[in-house]
């Protein structure tokens, strides 16, 4: 199923992010990845929000969004034109025998190692979807111990901006 | 000036144009209501049986006024006891704005008594609800409720006041005048043209209204257009009374139990001009299977509405009334006999069709009614089966005289809306409804009796749950699972009776004239107990899941 990515500017109040989830939730939007942050504002959070369906469903949600009082603005985010990210935290089981592979692994990902015990390491990774996909499958071949991800922030590239949407 | 947080909500009511309030105190609204004594002649306020009644008389009375309706509530079940309200006024977008108590700031989420977090329970069931924090935000907040509510698509707005807000001293600025909505848009010009271009090409066309026609006062424009192109007109259940009944073009009610030729001609159609509707399952049956043969022309000021569950050609996000005045000096003046004469004949297998038996039948008891309404009686019903006949047969001449729960469908509704309707306009007011949906509120007419509301309550009593018994007799081989009230041996007239009422029983047609004559000549309340039989069915009836070739017209020999 087709995914997509829109970015919501809130009003920064609390309830804020329960109201915009209990639509998804009500109206049987499945949320694949989620992500709220402070913005260059106070008076504004944004929520970025991955989901999927079809383009009937995605303005659907873009529509129904924008029925939500404390919604401002909303950008659709299409990969060609935007920057995403994730921050990856994987923390694996540091075994002599498997060490070598492993350092390879995030070296070629351009990883980094931010704790290191005698039995287990942590590696921090930044990069899209994609990539932090594909650097976990890698390391299923070693022994994962926990894995923690952020989810999507995304802007736009070039001078574009969610304020611009309606020019807040 | 300053005020109290309580002093403050009734002032800022007063100012936002609001002249009567539905309610019920408790213990943390107790500030409230010493406002409303010290603002008595201002303000009225109407003390219901139930929060419930409450808050369907707020919606009763909105629907009938086109104005926001108030209620109020204490904290906890008080709150609660709103939810059916709420959502009932949600899903059919009436303007009303709740206002509920809740315990001092320093208890709210310890789980105090009767405190509930009422703005989690409603966020599904409003367009927007507000827990006021602060003094210091009470007047604006209200005010932006009362914005809300009654802008674009209206709806329900709650706000949460709890106690300490209420006592607390704050300063007020009063306004002149009442919020006005946020002003409404036509659709996009180019929009408007394709649409344009669209309708004139149609050989079939046929135009649906819902309550978004009335919410936009675009009556007038609607029966232009239908002349320039020559087209008949119907309307969901949410649209009665949004144009006369009897208006030649006028085909009815459309969807599961709508008129036949309507909804046919519906189906046939090859433009459907959509207004203020939303095209729920009621209306569509199988959507896969939902006029095939058309092209979609769909208006609507909530964009959300466009292609949410069918997907038009042309998707109009407009002010229903605006759209149409730029809409119609585009469209072709054009005649299609052909198209005339399909709905005509269709017209002639309605009415060869219709029940023509004698008696306390459900068409001639709404028959007989007629006579009775004035061209302004606002006529309230309950849900079931009752809710059809009176959609079927009911003729209506003003707009905002049709009070239904549509969307919800609510049982209980009737009591406390025919009651907020009848204030709200100051008519006597008709309630249709059953002994299931009237045992649900019945507690309402001590409100009634004791506001000396002019109420003629049409109570048609079959002792069974109609509509639910219908489907059994259909499609669950008569097995009748608690849908029998025989056993309950209510006496309506006695129970009347007792709550102060005037009522009287009819059997025959013309015990009901009787009973009619001695209903619409009383002073409060009047319950009619009309007897009807437990096997009268609402047809014609789409089958659920199935499309308008399914319909069901006729049953037994």
């Amino acid at each position: 199923m087709m995914k997509f990515t829109v970015a919501i500017l809130v009003n920064n109040q609390f309830g804020v992010l329960n109201r915009v989830t209990s639509m998804f939730r009500r109206r049987q939007f499945n949320i694949t990845s989620l992500t709220v942050s402070e913005t260059e504002s106070e008076a504004f959070s944004r929520i970025t929000v991955q989901s999927e369906g079809d383009e009937v469903k995605k303005e659907q949600l873009i529509n129904q969004l924008y029925k939500l009082p404390d919604v401002c603005s909303i950008a659709e985010l299409d990969t060609a034109d935007t920057v995403n990210r994730e921050l990856l935290l994987i923390k694996v089981k540091n075994a002599p025998q498997t060490r070598g592979d492993i350092h390879s692994a995030y070296d070629a990902y351009e990883g980094k190692v931010v704790d290191y015990t005698k039995d287990s390491l942590i590696i921090q990774m930044v990069g899209d979807s994609r990539k932090i996909d594909n650097f976990i499958d890698l390391m299923r071949d070693f022994e994962i111990l926990e894995i923690c991800r952020t989810g999507l922030v995304s802007l736009q590239r070039g001078e574009a901006t969610i304020r611009r949407v309606t020019n807040l | 000036m300053k005020l109290s947080g309580s002093d403050i909500i009734i002032r800022t009511l007063i100012e936002q144009g609001v002249d009567v309030v539905f309610g019920y105190p408790g213990g943390q609204v107790i500030n409230i209501y010493d406002s409303l004594y010290k603002y008595r002649d201002e303000l009225k306020h109407v003390l219901t049986a139930h929060e419930q009644g409450a808050s369907h008389a707020a919606d009763g009375y909105a629907r009938a006024t086109g104005k926001v309706g108030v209620v109020i509530a204490t904290s906890g079940p008080g709150a609660t006891n709103l939810v059916t309200g709420i959502a009932t006024a949600y899903i059919d977008s009436v303007p009303m704005v709740a206002i509920t108590g809740n315990v001092p700031t320093t208890v709210i989420g310890t789980d105090g008594f009767q405190e509930i977090d009422i703005t989690g329970v409603t966020l599904p069931i409003t367009k927007h609800n507000y827990f006021v924090g602060s003094i210091r935000d009470l007047a604006d907040t209200i005010r932006e409720a009362f914005r809300l509510a009654k802008s674009g698509r209206p709806g329900p707005v709650l706000i949460d006041v709890p106690k300490d807000v209420q006592i607390a001293i704050g300063e007020f600025t009063p306004q002149a005048s009442p919020v006005p909505p946020d002003p409404a848009a036509p659709a996009k010009d180019i929009r408007i043209r394709q649409a344009a271009g669209c309708i004139n090409s149609a050989q079939k066309p046929f135009i649906y209204f819902g309550g978004g026609l009335i919410t936009s006062q675009a009556q007038d424009e609607l029966l232009q257009m239908a002349e320039i192109i020559d087209a008949p007109i119907g309307c969901s259940m949410m649209g009665i009374s949004g144009i006369p009944t009897d208006y030649p073009r006028f085909l009815g009610m459309q969807g599961m139990h709508g008129h036949y030729a309507c909804s046919m001609a519906m189906h046939h159609a090859d433009v459907i001009i959509a207004m203020g509707a939303r095209f729920n399952d009621r209306v569509t049956g199988d959507r896969t299977k939902f006029a095939l043969d058309a092209r979609i022309v769909h208006i609507d000021i909530d964009g959300a509405e466009l292609g949410k569950t069918v997907s038009p050609l042309h998707g109009l996000r407009g002010d229903v009334k605006k759209t149409l005045q730029k809409l119609i000096p585009l469209l072709k003046s054009t005649r299609h006999p052909a198209w005339q004469a399909e709905i005509a004949r269709l017209q002639e297998e309605e009415a060869a069709g219709l029940d023509s038996r004698e008696g306390m039948t459900p068409r001639n008891v709404i028959s007989l009614l007629n006579g009775y309404l004035g061209e302004n009686t606002p006529v309230a019903t309950d849900v079931g089966q009752h809710q059809m006949w009176a959609a079927q047969y009911l003729n209506l001449k003003a707009s905002r005289r049709f009070i239904s729960s549509g969307g919800l469908g609510t049982m209980g509704f009737g009591m406390g809306a025919a009651m907020g309707a009848a204030m709200g306009t100051g008519e006597r007011t008709v309630l249709v409804t059953g002994d299931g949906s009237f045992g649900m509120n019945l507690n309402e007419l001590a409100t009634a009796v004791a506001n000396l509301v002019p109420l003629v309550i049409l109570l048609l009593n079959n002792g069974v749950l109609g509509m639910v018994r219908q489907w059994q007799t259909l499609f669950f081989q008569k097995h009748y699972s608690n849908t029998t009230l025989t056993d309950r041996g209510t006496d309506f007239v006695k129970l009347a009776h007792a709550f102060g009422a005037q009522a009287s029983r009819a059997l025959t047609l013309e015990e009901l004239k009787e009973a009619l004559d001695a209903a619409f000549a009383a002073k409060g309340p009047y319950l009619i107990d009309c007897a009807i039989d437990k096997d009268e069915f609402v047809l014609p009836m789409l089958p659920p899941g199935g499309s308008m070739d399914d319909i069901i017209v006729k049953i037994g020999g």
